[in-house]
C-alpha cells in the first residue's frame, strides 16, 4: 500500500467529485483525504487535492481511469515521493538518448529522477551519471530501478546500485 | 602420530611448512606429527620424516623438488593421515586438485585444501565422500585467506540461520577500486602499478572481471546456507568499466564502490555497488570483509587479510588444528 496525492481540476458545480470518487473505488483506493482549494480557482475550475491509500500496482489504472473520465490531473505525488535512492551509470549515457532513458523512470507514473550529476570526461569516453530518483514507495522505488536496468542492459550503460 | 602429505609447494604450501617446523607451537595444539610426503607440480619429496628445512631450501635454490613419485601416486602408495591440498586453482575442471581431494576421501584420510577449484566444481559431492568415509574436509582457506568465515560460521554461529551474506572477497579489486577513490586515477594505471607491486596477477581477468569472487560466493552458499548452487548461478560484473569520475559523484551523496559478492539465499551476484561510507563493508587496499546476517545472532562483521603466503597458511593451520585438537584433550 502506498499513500499518494493528487491535484484534479474539477468544474464547481454538483457531482463532479464522483469522477473521481469511482475510479477510486473501482481500484481499491481509499480516500484519506478531500481538500477544495477554492481560492485558487480559475475559469470556473477547482483545484482539488485528494490523498489515497492504493496498492501500487492499481495506480496507473487509476490514472487512466480518472483521464478516461475526463478528469484532469495536474499534479500527481506532488509532495508524496516518500523513497527515493541514487544509482550510478557508467557507458555512453549521452549518446544513447538520455532523456529516454530517464523517460523510463518518469513514464512509471509513481517516480521519478530529482535529480541527476553527469560527468563527461571527452566525447568518446563513457560518462559516469548519479541519478537520484524518488518513489511514492519503496515497492515503486524497487520497481522504477529494474525498469531503469532494463533499459540501461540494452544500451550498454552499467548501473551500479547501492548495497541493500 | 599424526602423518601430513603436503600437495603443492607454492607461496601458500611453503607457508605452511613454516609454520609445521616450529614444533613446539604445534605440538600442545595436535600432538606428535610428521610430514610424510610433499609434491609440486614436478616432482617429490617422500619419506619417514621429511625435513622441511631441507626440502624448503631445495625448492628456493633449484625452483623444483626432485623427480618423485606424482601426486596421485603417492596417495595409492603411502601411508597418510591428512593431505594439505594446495596446488593451484582451477574452477572449471577443479583438476588437479579434484582428483588429489576425491583419491584421499576415499582411501579415507582427512583433507585441508586452500584450493577454490573442487569445491566449486563438486562441492556436495565432496562432502558427502568426506562423510562416508568419515574423515574431515576443511576449506578454510579457500575464502578470505587468513579472515576466518567457514569456521566462523559453521562453529561459531552454529544454531543460526544465514540469512545472507555480503562480502569483498578480493583483495585485488578492493585494492585497485580503493586507489581510484584516493587518487583519481583511470583503473588501467591503478592496474599496472597493482601489478608491478604483485597485488595483480600478470593476468589480472580472473581477478577483476569478478571470476575469484564468484568462486568463493559459490563456496559460502554451498558449505554455509545448504544450497546447491554451481558456478554458472552467480550474476558477475567485474570492475573493468569503473571510471575514475565515477568516485567523485558516489561521494557527493555519501558513498564509495567496492565490488560486492552478495547471496541471500536465493541470488548470487557479484558486482559493483555504491557503499555508503558508514558502512563497514567501506575498507580500503587488499583487505577482505564480510557481513554476514543471521536469524538469532543478526550481523556479524569480519575483516582480514584475504591472501598471503603466511596468512592463508594461518586458515590451513587452523583447519588441521580443529581436526585434531579434539583428539589431543581427550
Ligand atoms: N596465495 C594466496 O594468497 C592464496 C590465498 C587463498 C587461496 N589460495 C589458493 O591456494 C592454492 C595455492 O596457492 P599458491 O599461491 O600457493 O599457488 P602457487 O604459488 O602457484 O603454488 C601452487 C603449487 O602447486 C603445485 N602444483 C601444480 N600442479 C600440481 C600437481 N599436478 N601436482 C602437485 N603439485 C602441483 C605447483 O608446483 P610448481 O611449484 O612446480 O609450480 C606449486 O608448488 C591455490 O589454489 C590458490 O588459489 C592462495
Amino acid at each position: 500500500m502506498a499513500v499518494v496525492s493528487l491535484v484534479v481540476e474539477l468544474k464547481d458545480k454538483p457531482g463532479q467529485l464522483a469522477k473521481v470518487i469511482d475510479p477510486v473505488s473501482k481500484c481499491k483506493g481509499n480516500i484519506i483525504s478531500i481538500v477544495h482549494r477554492r481560492e485558487e480557482t480559475t475559469a470556473g475550475k477547482v483545484p482539488v487535492e485528494i490523498s489515497i491509500e492504493i496498492e501500487e500496482k492499481n495506480v496507473k489504472k487509476l490514472l487512466e481511469m480518472l483521464k478516461s473520465q475526463g478528469v484532469v490531473v495536474k499534479r500527481f505525488n506532488e509532495e508524496r515521493l516518500t523513497s527515493t535512492t541514487s544509482i550510478m551509470l557508467i557507458g555512453h549515457i549521452i549518446h544513447t538518448d538520455l532523456a529516454n532513458t530517464i523517460d523510463a523512470v518518469d513514464r512509471t507514473g509513481f517516480a521519478e529522477v530529482v535529480e541527476m550529476h553527469i560527468s563527461m570526461p571527452c566525447l568518446k569516453e563513457p560518462s559516469t551519471a548519479m541519478v537520484t530518483i524518488s518513489a511514492v514507495s519503496e515497492e515503486g522505488l524497487k520497481n522504477a530501478i529494474s525498469r531503469l536496468k532494463d533499459v540501461c542492459e540494452k544500451k550498454g550503460i552499467m548501473v551500479i546500485e547501492p548495497l541493500e | 602420530m599424526i602423518r601430513i602429505a603436503i600437495f603443492g609447494f607454492g607461496a601458500v604450501g611453503r607457508g605452511v611448512a613454516k609454520v609445521l617446523m616450529d614444533r613446539r607451537r604445534m605440538e600442545k595444539l595436535i600432538g606428535e606429527y610428521r610430514v610424510v610426503a610433499v609434491a609440486d607440480s614436478k616432482g617429490s619429496i617422500v619419506s619417514e620424516c621429511v625435513n622441511l628445512k631441507e626440502v624448503l631450501e631445495i625448492k628456493e635454490k633449484k625452483g623444483r623438488l626432485p623427480k618423485g613419485m606424482s601426486v596421485e601416486e603417492i596417495i595409492d602408495e603411502v601411508e597418510f593421515d591428512v593431505a594439505l591440498e594446495l596446488t593451484p586453482t582451477n574452477i572449471d575442471t577443479g583438476e588437479p586438485g579434484l582428483t588429489h581431494i576425491k583419491k584421499c576421501l576415499k582411501k579415507g584420510s582427512h583433507v585441508v585444501t586452500s584450493n577454490k577449484g573442487p569445491l566449486v566444481v563438486a562441492y556436495k559431492e565432496l562432502s558427502k565422500m568426506a562423510e562416508k568415509s568419515g574423515v574431515k574436509l576443511m576449506f578454510e582457506a579457500t575464502v578470505g585467506g587468513a579472515m576466518p568465515v567457514i569456521k566462523l560460521i559453521k562453529r561459531d554461529l552454529a544454531g543460526n540461520k544465514i540469512l545472507s551474506i555480503k562480502g569483498i572477497l578480493n583483495g585485488t579489486c578492493n585494492y585497485i577500486l580503493s586507489k581510484m577513490e584516493k587518487e583519481k586515477l583511470p583503473y588501467r594505471v591503478i592496474l599496472s602499478e597493482a601489478k608491478e607491486l604483485g597485488i595483480a596477477e600478470a593476468n589480472e581477468s580472473y581477478d577483476v572481471e569478478g571470476i575469484d569472487s564468484a568462486a568463493k560466493l559459490v563456496i559460502l552458499a554451498n558449505s554455509l546456507m545448504d544450497m546447491d548452487v554451481k558456478f554458472e548461478d552467480v550474476e558477475v560484473r567485474g570492475i573493468t568499466n569503473i571510471t575514475p569520475e565515477a568516485f567523485e559523484i558516489a561521494l557527493e551523496k555519501g558513498y564509495t564502490i567496492r565490488l560486492i559478492a552478495e547471496v541471500d539465499g536465493s541470488t548470487l551476484r557479484v558486482s559493483p555497488k555504491l557503499i555508503p561510507l558508514s558502512n563497514p563493508l567501506c575498507i580500503h587496499g587488499t583487505l577482505n570483509a564480510i557481513l554476514i546476517k543471521t536469524d538469532l545472532a543478526k550481523e556479524v562483521f569480519v575483516i582480514g587479510r584475504g591472501a598471503g603466503s603466511t596468512e592463508t597458511a594461518s586458515a590451513v593451520i587452523s583447519d588441521l588444528i580443529e581436526i585434531y585438537s579434539c583428539e589431543v584433550s581427550r
